[in-house]
């Protein structure tokens, strides 16, 4: 589960994390009343940043949502000391229409800002840390190439990323700390600091289930403070449910409407720009349908594991998710029936194929227990199935209907 | 021979009362494996119902009274890493967890403080290890394998049932069948089984089915390049899935343009192994790989006859000149 800057910001805040101070806000209404709170707390520059879970806000730009074509904005960031300059960023920003690199063409809306405090710094550092599975270990990483796309660095200058991974048995060690410290160039107050900085840092990461946290940039102030600018984090969907706290950080506006939806019948949808639907029981098998749908000539509309109690009811809400997409020409529906007898699955693709009115071709491929009583059961429906036996067979179907 | 599960397996269910351990302890039974004891704490001192089997508070006991030698483990998501523990700490071998959804940090613990010990733990998030004809510790279905020669892992449960079913269908059968799970930190990478299955004279060739992210197949790769002596085919589920997604198993994620298929495909082809772009070709890749492995091993065989019916003519005729 991912979740917005500002959240991150509080969560690390709790842990003893030196934070861009901020305050969010929803509406431009209440802009006034977080910027008297900030000048309160001593803060007289400001950054207004837009609240997306995609990243590249910095470099997006913002439309109007109703006109795609008048360009708004030019930058989901914004640095001013004015505050009025501040306010118009907000209100152009708010409501509107940011695109990224990463949100691809559609944009995301933006409905919450960051006004956030701005600091004067001298060094942009970059920090994170995740599981490295190759080890099982959690890995710290390490960059005095702060502020641009680590991806980058990794690529062009691997030397530039330090590493220090972390013995569970013991935890991260006070020498560690010293060595990436050193190794980013610190020393003095602001090597201090970043002792202080680092072990909150990751007990942060360990005591919310984090699965990712990144610290880009991670900035020296010129009075040598060593603060986060910008967090991003990911928690491990497998431990949410002891993280209520994180749990209610879910942010559905940023999800995809179907994939909430989905994920209310206990169906693991993702959802594709392609033009052939699939359901399959199983991630793997899913992704392999996927693939098999690519080699017969045609691009997946979906991931969609309808999970090991595949029944009349899950495959009923299926096919209701898949058939929403409008890009979605055929259907292919795998099922391998180990312990899920096949008979039934044909049964529940029968009612629900006969009381959803669907207008597309269906490729059914059954396998596994009862696998030659579900062929009959649908051969015998009257409906339009094409009915296959083996996964290249079913690859044959798709291609066919898809041609015609 | 087959690799992890056999005649000697001496299974002990943890979980053996919940929903998933009781329904899967009878089919294992009827498969014929030989489920020795049950654990459940608190429910020490009873009978798994009409099996008759002795339900346990702790794997101990379940170790000193019944010699379980395996445990396979069904305990909700919360409470599954405490059972691998548990099952380490009563001295079991061979630890097949079946749980899904484990939190990571609590799978990192486990596996840093077992990785040194002299214990196999298979999963989590697995299917479980099936030897066709001698026993079945896991939840696939029993009836599509068939006893003989190939070894499968994979990292995923139907879509190993897929290669199976086809290579039953071809009249293949298999010695072992593993899944090691679909999670970011799992007890057993494809290398480990490979090495098994390497040295078990009963495999002759193995089946790999990996999947986007991590890179456990090109470690995989890495032990088929330096030591593998038999066919290998493998498969890479995931070219079509888009990167940064999380499609289904917790471990199958492109991140940072790491972990994609056609990277894994192109290590795993460079190592030698037989890559397939269609699910639907795993069976019939093996069939060709086989027929060609044999005939290469007979080739080699004949030729080793040869020389040492030369080498042993020459010594005669050196003795006779003698």
């Amino acid at each position: 589960m991912k979740i917005h800057e500002y959240q991150a910001k509080a969560t690390l805040k709790k842990f003893g994390v030196a934070i861009q101070d901020g305050i969010a806000i929803k509406k431009i209404e209440e802009f006034d009343a977080a910027i008297a709170e900030l000048k309160a707390r001593g803060i007289n520059q400001f950054v207004v940043k837009a609240q997306i879970h995609a990243g590249g806000r910095g470099k997006g730009k913002l439309y109007n949502p109703n006109n795609r074509d008048e360009l708004i904005l030019e930058g989901g960031v914004k640095f001013t000391t004015s505050v009025e300059k501040a306010k118009d960023y907000a209100s152009k920003i708010l409501g509107n229409l940011l695109v990224t690199h990463q949100t691809g063409d559609e944009g995301k809306i933006v409905q919450t800002l960051f006004i956030a405090e701005g600091l004067d710094y001298k060094r942009e550092l970059y920090l994170g840390i995740l599981l490295d599975r190759a080890v099982s270990k959690n890995v710290i990483m390490a960059s005095t190439e702060g502020g641009v796309e680590i991806e980058k660095v990794a690529e062009e200058t691997p030397e530039k990323i330090i590493k220090e991974w972390v013995d569970p048995a013991v935890g991260l060690q006070a020498y560690q700390v010293r060595k990436l410290g050193f190794a980013l160039g610190f020393s003095g107050t602001a090597l201090k600091n970043f002792q202080k900085f680092l072990p909150a840092l990751y007990k942060a990461y360990l005591s919310t289930d984090s699965a990712m946290l990144e610290i880009n940039p991670l900035v020296v102030t010129e009075d040598e403070r060593v603060i986060a600018l910008d967090a991003k984090m990911n928690f491990d969907d497998n431990a949410l449910f002891r993280q209520p706290e994180i749990f209610n950080y879910r942010d559905l506006a940023e999800e995809d409407a179907l994939e909430i939806e989905a994920s209310k019948y206990n169906l693991n949808y993702i959802k594709l720009d392609g033009n052939v639907g699939c359901m399959v029981n199983g991630a793997g098998l899913a992704m392999a349908t996927m693939d098999i749908i690519k080699l017969a000539g045609g691009e997946p509309a979906n991931f969609l594991d309808v999970g090991g109690g595949a029944n009349k009811e899950t495959v009923a809400n299926g096919f209701k998710i898949i058939l929403s997409d409008p890009n979605v020409k055929a259907i292919l529906i795998n099922i391998f029936g180990g312990i899920v007898r096949c008979d039934r699955v044909a049964n529940g693709v029968i009612e629900a194929a006969k009381t959803l009115n669907i207008h597309v071709p269906i490729v059914v491929r059954l396998e596994g227990t009862n696998a030659k009583e579900a062929a009959e059961i649908l051969e015998k429906s009257g409906l339009n199935f094409e009915v296959a036996q083996s996964l290249k067979e079913a690859a044959q179907k798709v291609t066919s209907v898809l041609s015609n | 021979m087959s690799i992890l599960v056999d005649k000697k397996t001496r299974l002990v269910v943890q979980g053996i009362t919940g929903g998933e351990g009781s329904f899967h302890t009878k089919q294992m039974i009827e498969y014929g494996t030989k489920v020795v004891a049950g654990v459940t704490p608190g429910k020490g001192g009873t009978k798994f119902e009409e099996n008759d089997i002795p339900i346990y508070n702790t794997v101990h006991e379940a170790v000193l009274n019944q010699k379980a030698n395996t445990s396979v483990i069904f305990v909700p998501p919360a409470f599954a890493a405490d059972a691998i523990l548990e099952a380490v700490n009563a001295g079991i071998k061979i630890i097949i967890c079946i749980t899904e959804g484990i939190p990571t940090n609590e799978m990192l613990q486990v596996f840093n403080s077992i990785k040194e010990k002299d214990v196999v733990l298979i999963g989590p998030n697995c299917p479980g290890v099936i030897s066709p004809g001698q026993g079945k510790v896991g939840i696939m279905p029993g009836f599509i394998h068939k006893k003989g020669n190939i070894g499968v892992v994979s990292r995923s449960g139907t879509l190993t049932y897929e290669a199976v079913k086809q290579l039953s269908d071809l009249n293949i059968g298999q010695s072992s069948c593993v899944g090691i799970g679909g999670d970011p930190i799992i007890g057993s990478q494809f290398a480990k089984i490979l090495k098994f299955f390497n040295e078990d004279p009963e495999t002759h060739g193995v089946i790999m089915i990996g999947e986007i992210g991590g890179s456990a197949e090109e470690e995989g790769a890495a032990y088929v390049k330096k030591f593998m002596t038999k066919p290998v085919v493998g498969f890479i589920a995931g070219r079509t899935a888009p990167p940064g997604r999380r499609m289904g198993h917790a471990g199958a994620i492109i991140s940072g343009g790491k972990g994609t298929a056609d990277e894994k495909m192109k290590v795993m082809k460079s190592a030698g192994i037989k890559v397939v772009d269609s699910p639907a070709d795993i069976g019939i890749t093996m069939k060709k790989a086989l027929e060609s492995w044999k005939t290469k091993t007979e080739t080699k065989k004949t030729e080793v006859k040869k020389k040492i019916l030369v080498t042993k003519t020459k010594s005669k005729n050196i003795i006779k000149k003698k």
